[in-house]
C-alpha cells in the first residue's frame, strides 16, 4: 500500500445499508463504524470507513455484508 | 374416419397427446389410474414424459412448474386426490397458468367409494382451492366428447391462461366406446412469451407469481382476472338442448346422468309427455342465460335436475331461471346410478302436477 | 488504477432486500448470484422462491423466477426441469418450507435424483411468521411455540437434512456450510458453485444447507447471532460434505 499511488477505496451504498454492523465486526483493522451522525431514508445509521488510507482492500467487510452494500476497489 | 374402441381414461390420454401435451404428472387412484398407465406406456414413444409423483400435491405442483415453463401439461385424479390438489389449483389460478386437470369422480365424502359420482360439482365449480378464482369446467357425457373437449380445454386454457378441469366420473372413465381421434389432427400449443423458460439475455426476466402483498395491487390482479372470466363466460359456455322445442318439463343434467336422462326423455315422449333435456357442457361458466332462454322459448312449466349427488347443481339452475319455475331434484349418490325408469317416475309426477294446474 | 475487488453480482437485482438487518439470507442470495454470474447461466436459469422470509426471492434475482406454494418448490422445480431439461433450475428454501411442510417433496425429488440445485437456509426458526419452532429448532430452543424450550419428548427432535438426504442414491452432492464468518462464507460460495455445476453436468440433485442467522427472531444482535450459529448450531449440525457422488469433476 503506497500513499503515493493513492489509497484503496471502500464505498458504502448508504441507502442499501441496514446498519447491522457485520462489516464493523469483519474489518481486521477495525476501520469501519456506524455513522451515528447521519441517517439514511430508512432512519438507520449507515456504516462508513473511518480511515480509508489504512484499508487493505481485503473485502472481508463486503463478504459479510448481507445487503451487498459495499464496493471495494484496490489501488494497483 | 377410423374409429377405435377405447376406455374414457385411455381416450383422454391419447387425446391430450394429440393436442401436444408431452408432460403428465399423476398419482394412482381408482377409478382413473388407467390414465397414468396409458401415459406411462405412450409418452416415451412420443418423446414425452409420464412421471408418477409422490403425492397428488406434488403432482399438481409439477404441473405448475411445467405450465410456468410454457409446456402443455396435464394431471388426473379422482375426488379425494382432487381435494389434495386444490392448494396447487389455487396457486395455478393465481399465477395465471393454463393446464388440464381431469377428475374422474367417485363417491364421497372421505374415502367414500370407487363407483361413479358427481359429488365434486361444488369443488369444481364453486371453489377449487382458496381465494377468488375459477377453473373452466367441462362435463363430457361420452368418450367422443371427452376427446373433443380435451382439445377445446387445452386451447381455452392457453387462450385465457386459466386451469381447466375435465369433470368426468367413474362410469365415463371406465366404459368403452368407439372414438374418432383422427379428427383432432396435429395440434400445437401457442407461443407463451410470459413463460419462465430462461430469458436468454433476450428479454426482461419473467416472473410467475401469485403473491401481491399490497391489498390494492392484489385487488387489481383479481379484478383483471375476473374480467377474463367475464370474457370466458361470454364466449366459452357450451350446452346441448335435446327435444326442448315444445317441452313442458325440462330435465337438467350433465355427464353420464344426462345420458340416462335422454333415455328417460325418450320414454316420456313415447307416453305423450312433453319432456326435454338441457345439458350444460360447461359447468363453469354455467350456461345460465341459455338455460333460461330455452325454458322461456319452450314454455317449460317444471324443471327436473338429476345428478349423482344430493343436489349440488340445483341452486345454479334456480338462479339461471331466476326461480321462475319450480325446480325438482332427483339424485342418487354413493356410486349409485339412477335408472331411466325412476327418472320417468319423476317426470310423470311433474306431468301430473302440470295437468292438475291446467284443470 | 483502481481494480474492483468486490462489487455487486449482475444477477442480483438492483433492489433492497426485504430481510431484517443482519439477516444472512442476503449473503446467501449474493453467493447464489455470484455463482450464476461466474457460470454465465443467468439467461438459462429459472429460480423457485419458497414461502417464508425468502418468499420475495423472485424479486431479488435477475433470472426468470417462479414463486411456489409452501414446501412445493422441489415439485415445481421438477416440473420446470422436466419441461426444459437443458435449463438450470434452483430452489431457494427455508427450514419450514423444506423440512416441515415440504418434506415429502424434498425427499422424493432427492430420491428421484432430480437434476436440480437446492439452496436450503437453516436458521432453526420460522422468521416470517414471527419466530415459531422450526423442524430444525434445537433441543431447548425457546421459540414462540416452544416457549419453555423445545422438549424432544413433547415437540420431537430436529431434522438433520443433509445427513438424511445423503442416504438417498439420487443425491449427487450434499454439503452443510455456514455464513457466520468470511472464511465460511467463501466455503459456502464454493459449495453453491459446485451445486450448480453438479446440475449442469447432469449428475443429480445437489443441496447446500446453509446455517444462517435470524437475529430478529433469535432476539440477538447480528454479531451475537453469528456467534450462536457457531456455538449452538454447529455442534448439532456439523459442517461438511455429507455425500459427493459427482466423481470430482464438478469441483
Amino acid at each position: 500500500m503506497s500513499a503515493k499511488t493513492g489509497t484503496n477505496r471502500v464505498t458504502f451504498d448508504i441507502e442499501r445499508c441496514k446498519s447491522c454492523g457485520l462489516c464493523v465486526e469483519a474489518c481486521p483493522r477495525k476501520l469501519i463504524e456506524l455513522d451515528t451522525g447521519s441517517m439514511n431514508s430508512k432512519g438507520l445509521h449507515p456504516a462508513r470507513i473511518v480511515d480509508q488510507s489504512r484499508c487493505i482492500a481485503c473485502a472481508l467487510c463486503a463478504i459479510m455484508c448481507p445487503d451487498t452494500a459495499i464496493t471495494v476497489e484496490k489501488n494497483v | 374416419m377410423a374409429k377405435v374402441l377405447m376406455k374414457g381414461n385411455e381416450a383422454i390420454a391419447e387425446a391430450a397427446i394429440a393436442c401436444g401435451c408431452r408432460l403428465y404428472f399423476g398419482y394412482p387412484i381408482t377409478p382413473q389410474t388407467e390414465v397414468a398407465e396409458y401415459m406411462a406406456k405412450r409418452m416415451p414413444k412420443v418423446g414425452g414424459l409420464c412421471l408418477q409423483a409422490e403425492s397428488e400435491i406434488a403432482a399438481i405442483n409439477m404441473v405448475l412448474g411445467a405450465a410456468a415453463a410454457g409446456a402443455r401439461v396435464m394431471t388426473s385424479s379422482s375426488s379425494p386426490g382432487i381435494a389434495l390438489k386444490s392448494e396447487g389449483i389455487s396457486y395455478i389460478a393465481g399465477s395465471d397458468l393454463p393446464c388440464l386437470i381431469l377428475n374422474v369422480q367417485r363417491g364421497g365424502p372421505g374415502l367414500g367409494g370407487i363407483q361413479p359420482a358427481q359429488s365434486d360439482y361444488n369443488l369444481a365449480v364453486k371453489s377449487a382451492g382458496h381465494g377468488d378464482a375459477h377453473m373452466v369446467v367441462y362435463a363430457p357425457s361420452s368418450i367422443q366428447e371427452i376427446v373433443d373437449l380435451t382439445a377445446v380445454a387445452f386451447d381455452v386454457g392457453d387462450k385465457y391462461r386459466v386451469p381447466v378441469m375435465m369433470l368426468a366420473d367413474g362410469a365415463l372413465g371406465q366404459m368403452m366406446e368407439p372414438v374418432d381421434l383422427e379428427s383432432l389432427g396435429e395440434r400445437k400449443p401457442p407461443e407463451k412469451p410470459w413463460a419462465t423458460t430462461g430469458h436468454g439475455g433476450l428479454r426482461k426476466k419473467n416472473i410467475i407469481n401469485s403473491l401481491y402483498i399490497e391489498p390494492e395491487e392484489l385487488e387489481e390482479k383479481v379484478r383483471a382476472r375476473f374480467e377474463r372470466y367475464a370474457q370466458i363466460a361470454e364466449h366459452e359456455a357450451r350446452w346441448e338442448e335435446y327435444k326442448l322445442g315444445d317441452a313442458e318439463i325440462c330435465l337438467v343434467a350433465y355427464g353420464i346422468t344426462a345420458r340416462i336422462c335422454k333415455t328417460a326423455v325418450e320414454m316420456a315422449r313415447r307416453r305423450g309427455i312433453k319432456a326435454g333435456l338441457f345439458r350444460p357442457i360447461t359447468l363453469w361458466p354455467y350456461p345460465s342465460r341459455q338455460l333460461d332462454e330455452a325454458c322461456r322459448r319452450a314454455g317449460v312449466k317444471r324443471v327436473l335436475v338429476a345428478e349423482l349427488n344430493m343436489g349440488q347443481m340445483v341452486d345454479d339452475v334456480r338462479l339461471a331461471i331466476n326461480c321462475r319455475l319450480p325446480v325438482a331434484f332427483h339424485g342418487r349418490t354413493g356410486g349409485v346410478l339412477p335408472s331411466p325408469e325412476e327418472l320417468l317416475g319423476e317426470i310423470a309426477r311433474l306431468d301430473a302436477e302440470i295437468k292438475e294446474e291446467k284443470d | 488504477m483502481a481494480e474492483l475487488v468486490f462489487g455487486r453480482p449482475k444477477s442480483l437485482s438492483d433492489v433492497t432486500l426485504s430481510y431484517c438487518p443482519g439477516c444472512t439470507h442476503g449473503i446467501v442470495h449474493r453467493l447464489v448470484a455470484e455463482a450464476i454470474d461466474e457460470l454465465g447461466i443467468e439467461g438459462k436459469t429459472i429460480g423457485i422462491a419458497p414461502v417464508g422470509c425468502s418468499v420475495f426471492a423472485y424479486n431479488f434475482f435477475e433470472c426468470d423466477m417462479i414463486q411456489a406454494p409452501h414446501g412445493r418448490a422441489p415439485a415445481v422445480a421438477t416440473g420446470v426441469k422436466r419441461a426444459l431439461p437443458d435449463r438450470v433450475v434452483f430452489t431457494y428454501q427455508g427450514d419450514g418450507d423444506l423440512a416441515a411442510i415440504g418434506t415429502a417433496e424434498t425427499v422424493h425429488a432427492a430420491a428421484r435424483g432430480e437434476n436440480i440445485t437446492i439452496i436450503f437456509i437453516n436458521n432453526a426458526i420460522y422468521g416470517m411468521t414471527g419466530g415459531q419452532m422450526a423442524p430444525t429448532s434445537l433441543p431447548g430452543q425457546v421459540t414462540t411455540t416452544s416457549p419453555y424450550g423445545r422438549n424432544p419428548k413433547i415437540q420431537g427432535n430436529p431434522i438433520r437434512v443433509c445427513e438424511m438426504l445423503a442416504t438417498l442414491d439420487g443425491v449427487a452432492y450434499a454439503e452443510r456450510v455456514a455464513v457466520d464468518c468470511p472464511k465460511n462464507v467463501l466455503r459456502a460460495k464454493k459449495a453453491i458453485l459446485k451445486a450448480f455445476k453438479t446440475q449442469i453436468e447432469g449428475k443429480g440433485l445437489a443441496i447446500v444447507e446453509v446455517l444462517s442467522s435470524c437475529p430478529t427472531q433469535w432476539g440477538k444482535s447480528p454479531a451475537e447471532a453469528l456467534e450462536w450459529i457457531r456455538t449452538a448450531m454447529m455442534p448439532y449440525y456439523p459442517l461438511g460434505v455429507y455425500v459427493d457422488r459427482t466423481g470430482g469433476d464438478a469441483e
